[in-house]
């Protein structure tokens, strides 16, 4: 048990302790959710906001859902509706927030480092819900959080992540967790969306898709960023499934207990056929349920001041 | 912080376990009611072997789960977060008569949460306390039903316990003295 931080800012400078302790954190949260009252009050009195600048669907409900069954306040806070558009800038809609007294802004933003600029200017805790294509740790946290409670471990694990890594701040954070907890990680993908830099972090990188997911033991799926590419990358949508979606015909080639990832929001046909999203190795909806027990662990856990639990214990 | 003092030694334990035991039986007459819940660290160990003995007593098996009182505490905001332990409890507690089991009773914050906890996840008939250890120095309205040993403390003490089942050589429960007072929530 170790955790002293005030914010989630990436999962690049958390040890492999830190992030072990907000998995461990996690699973006790989980079972919450299974309880018939799924609301405990640890963060009564408190006031969550997201702060989504860039449109996000399923990480927003997950971080307002976890942050109510923690039974703190929430504000959704998005572009559209906002004076963001009216011409103010990030760090002074921030201040406004943080002038009405919000103790978590979770913000997810097309700027790579927007959160970590945040912390710096506000008092109150500064999530991470993904930045440009920096990170989007609470992502990886529950990717890794699926693949321990799947397969019991993570260390020696042959990882494969499958697609757009170049532009995928989902890869960044799950390579960062996946390498620090002792996994094997291959990047595979478009040879322009998957450079052979990602080397330098201790990956293994492979254009040849039979050969990334022979060896498998999980296969994480990426979706193809269109919003994010600046020009095109490959030839077409119908190239890329050709060459990188993943077919039946290729799971049949990789190992029996494999299992399938996948972020979402998925497209169906395109990086993975229709049939293998819904089939039986696939623990996609699953990955949905643990970010919810994920995303109450870390608000729990960034809430804890920083007095030592020994001389807090009231026994 | 000086040498520990042994407070209760293992057969010490053992012969305070038994008598809760027989109190607990004695108090609840409609023992298929009884159900224990041990609050982590420490109560869950100490609450199975109680349900060992109130079992031979009763020759019938004593439902024993594990309460987590983390998310109900009072002071989450003021100190790091403490370690989240699950909450295990594979029986209905709806009209039970639950007999909450710590180790060591001290302010009465733990019994509060643990009260809060319990209300969540049904409606018991009746709560019963029990503690190995009642250390004194309440800040709330609380009082066990069942006590091991009373122990009169000062507040710059710490009371310990060791349990085999947590990894020690021995059961024992030691009172350490603090360097410095331990700040009150």
């Amino acid at each position: 048990m170790s955790w002293n931080r005030k914010h989630l800012l990436d999962i690049e400078s958390l040890s492999a302790e830190e992030i072990t302790t907000i998995l461990d954190t996690a699973r006790s949260f989980k079972a919450v959710g299974q309880r018939a009252i799924k609301k405990v009050p640890a963060l009564r009195g408190k006031t969550v906001v997201n702060l989504f600048v860039e449109p996000s669907t399923r990480t927003r409900i997950s971080f307002e859902l976890a942050a109510q069954r923690l039974s703190a306040d929430v504000i959704n806070f998005s572009t559209e509706a906002s004076s963001l558009k009216k011409g103010e800038t990030l760090k002074d809609t921030a201040l406004n927030l943080q002038a009405l007294n919000a103790d978590f802004i979770i913000i997810r933003h097309s700027a790579s480092g927007a959160p970590h600029f945040l912390s710096r200017v506000l008092d109150a805790h500064v999530i991470n819900a993904g930045d440009g294509a920096h990170e989007h740790p609470t992502q990886a946290l529950l990717d890794t959080f699926t693949i321990r409670e799947k397969k019991g471990r993570i260390a020696g694990l042959n990882v494969t992540i499958l697609g757009d890594i170049l532009y995928s701040r989902v890869a960044r954070s799950d390579i960062w967790a996946l390498l620090k907890l002792g996994a094997n990680v291959t990047l595979c993908g478009p040879s322009t969306l998957v450079p052979k830099t990602f080397e330098l972090m201790g990956c293994r990188v492979t254009h040849d898709v039979d050969e990334a997911i022979r060896d498998a033991d999980i296969i994480n799926l990426l979706r193809i960023q269109h919003e994010r590419q600046r020009k095109t990358m490959f030839p077409g949508i119908g190239e890329y499934t050709q060459m990188f979606g993943l077919n039946k015909e290729r799971l049949a080639r990789t190992r029996s207990d494999a299992l399938i990832m996948h972020p979402g929001p998925i497209n169906r046909g395109v990086e993975i056929d229709s049939e293998i999203a819904d089939c039986g190795r696939s623990v996609i909806l699953e990955q949905v349920t643990n970010g919810l027990a994920v995303r109450m662990a870390v608000l729990f856990l960034v809430n804890g001041g920083n007095v030592p639990p020994e001389a807090a214990s009231y026994i | 912080m000086s040498e520990p003092t042994v407070i209760l030694d293992a057969p010490a334990i053992r012969r305070a376990l038994v008598r809760i035991a027989h109190e607990i039986a004695e108090r609840n007459v409609h023992s298929p009611e009884v159900v224990l819940l041990g609050i982590p660290v420490g109560g869950d160990h100490l609450a199975a072997r109680l349900a060992q003995t109130l079992a031979s007593i009763w020759n019938h098996p004593v439902p024993v789960g594990i309460l987590d009182v983390t998310l109900h505490r009072d002071d989450l905001h003021q100190r790091m977060a403490p370690t989240v332990h699950p909450t295990d409890i594979p029986f209905d507690v709806d009209g039970k008569v639950v007999v909450l089991v710590d180790d060591v009773l001290f302010s009465g914050r733990t019994t509060r949460a643990a009260m809060d906890a319990l209300n969540d996840l049904g409606r018991p008939k009746k709560i019963q306390l029990a503690v190995l250890v009642d250390r004194g120095h309440r800040e709330l309205p609380v009082k066990a039903d069942f006590v091991g040993k009373n122990v009169p403390t000062s507040l710059d003490e710490k009371i310990m316990l060791l349990l085999t089942e947590a990894g020690a050589a021995r059961d024992e429960v030691l009172l350490l003295k603090n360097s410095r007072p331990s700040p009150r929530t």
